[in-house]
């Protein structure tokens, strides 16, 4: 039984609801907080209030200038009727591990501010529908650090259908420097529990000239990092496929874009 | 013995006031409380698109969306676009097109479309696909619904 459910995560809270699958006592409807739906620029990255829509990033002349990753993947949430109401916060907050905001958050290096504390994205997910957060504590705003010039970026995401839940996506951003790859960075979600960074694949190819035998390896090393289950849209062993076919891909789009 | 809420809303340009429980659904409380039984309930839990309506102006599910945060805002329904003997333009698109066989996809895929139509170029078949995969379709295999849609777009 939850006592009370903050209410900016509607489009996932209402079907739990329908479903009497959570039977709240109080909840708290922060559609009206209109002063947290803002996108704001921050140091070259960005600020983005807690009750921002999906519809507002992935349209935003300024997430598309500093973060098009962030606009394509929204593409990807869902379909407009939700995307029009589904919040970056209330995403983040429900931490679904095949979501695109919490991925997203960690790949680039998001600092969550809530109520009480701020709180880096790396230590937020803790599990399927967990996060670090308190019960009586309010996502606020999700600030994203400028990314270093000349960051290119890759989004790939495979689902059974438009609009569905993700099998598996990989998201990638790199950032090239006297033909290196400088700086690395890699997330993958619907393989874990909550969205993962793909480490081992970064460290592979930080500091090494951009070839297509580098991306296949850093993929080959990507799927044998993640450890998915198996469930009615796709098996582990298929999942793992997915995770380097998808992040062979990403890579391969993310450096055309860096140079 | 559950708390009331007073909820006023203008839905299709009427105002409305009335008092309910705060766990009722904007489907429901449109259908049952004032009668609006053009938009549709299918599936509840935000997957059929059947329920779409338009909330100040935006596509949203009806069945996500509890009545009392209706409270202020405009509501759009089918009963909005046109009549029997008064199709609106997307409606007589859809005749044409033979857009639809028992109908019952058909108030939600057209609040959809009136989004759709203000929100994305729809330059191609593919970006129309995409924008009608929220809402399922039991009968056209969705073909002739493309092609009204597409018809729109263009007239535009």
């Amino acid at each position: 039984m939850v006592a009370t459910e903050r209410y900016s995560l509607a489009q996932s809270l209402v079907p739990l609801l329908n479903f009497r699958v959570v039977r709240p006592n109080v909840l708290i409807d922060i559609n009206r907080l209109t002063m947290l739906d803002f996108v704001e620029e921050h140091d070259g990255g960005l600020r983005i209030g807690a009750l921002t829509r999906h519809h507002t990033l992935e349209t935003s002349p300024l997430v598309r200038y500093r973060f098009p990753v962030l606009a394509a993947a929204m593409q990807h949430v869902a379909h407009l009727a939700i995307r029009n109401r589904g919040t970056i916060g209330g995403s983040l907050s429900h931490a679904d591990p095949a979501s695109e905001l919490p991925m997203l958050a960690l790949l680039l290096d998001a600092e969550i501010q809530t109520s009480a504390a701020c709180r880096a994205a790396a230590d937020f997910f803790v599990g399927p529908l967990t996060t670090a957060l308190a019960d009586d504590e309010l996502v606020t705003e999700i600030v994203l650090p400028a990314l270093p010039p000349k960051t290119g970026w890759g989004f790939e995401e495979f689902s059974l259908r438009a609009g569905d839940f993700a099998v598996a996506a990989v998201a990638a951003t790199l950032t090239g420097a006297d033909g290196k790859i400088a700086k690395a960075r890699l997330a993958a979600m619907g393989v874990g529990e909550t969205p993962l960074r793909l480490l081992a694949a970064e460290a592979a190819l930080t500091g090494q000239p951009f070839t297509a035998q580098l991306a296949t390896e850093a993929a080959q090393l990507a799927r044998d990092e993640v450890d998915p289950s198996s469930d009615l849209r796709a098996s582990a062993g298929y999942r793992r496929h997915l995770v380097a076919a998808l992040t062979e891909r990403a890579l391969e789009t993310a450096w055309a874009r860096a140079r | 013995m559950t708390e009331r809420h007073l909820v006023r809303t203008a839905v299709n340009g009427v105002e409305y006031e009335r008092t309910v429980e705060p766990r009722l659904l904007l489907s429901d409380f449109l259908r049952q409380e004032l009668g609006l039984t053009g938009t549709h309930v299918g599936c509840e839990h935000g997957v059929c698109g059947a329920c779409t309506v338009l909330v100040d102006g935006h596509s949203a599910r009806s069945c996500l969306f509890l009545a009392v945060q209706a409270d202020g805002s405009r509501i759009e329904t089918v009963e909005s676009l046109g009549a029997v003997d008064d199709l609106s333009p997307l409606q007589e698109a859809f005749r044409e097109h033979h857009a639809l066989q028992c109908g019952f996809c058909t108030p939600g895929m057209l609040m959809t479309c009136v989004d759709l139509l203000q929100s994305y170029p729809l330059a191609s078949d593919v970006e129309i696909r995409d924008g009608l995969s929220g809402n399922l379709c039991r009968c056209t295999g969705y073909e002739h619904i493309v092609r009204a849609v597409r018809a729109m777009a263009a007239k535009r």
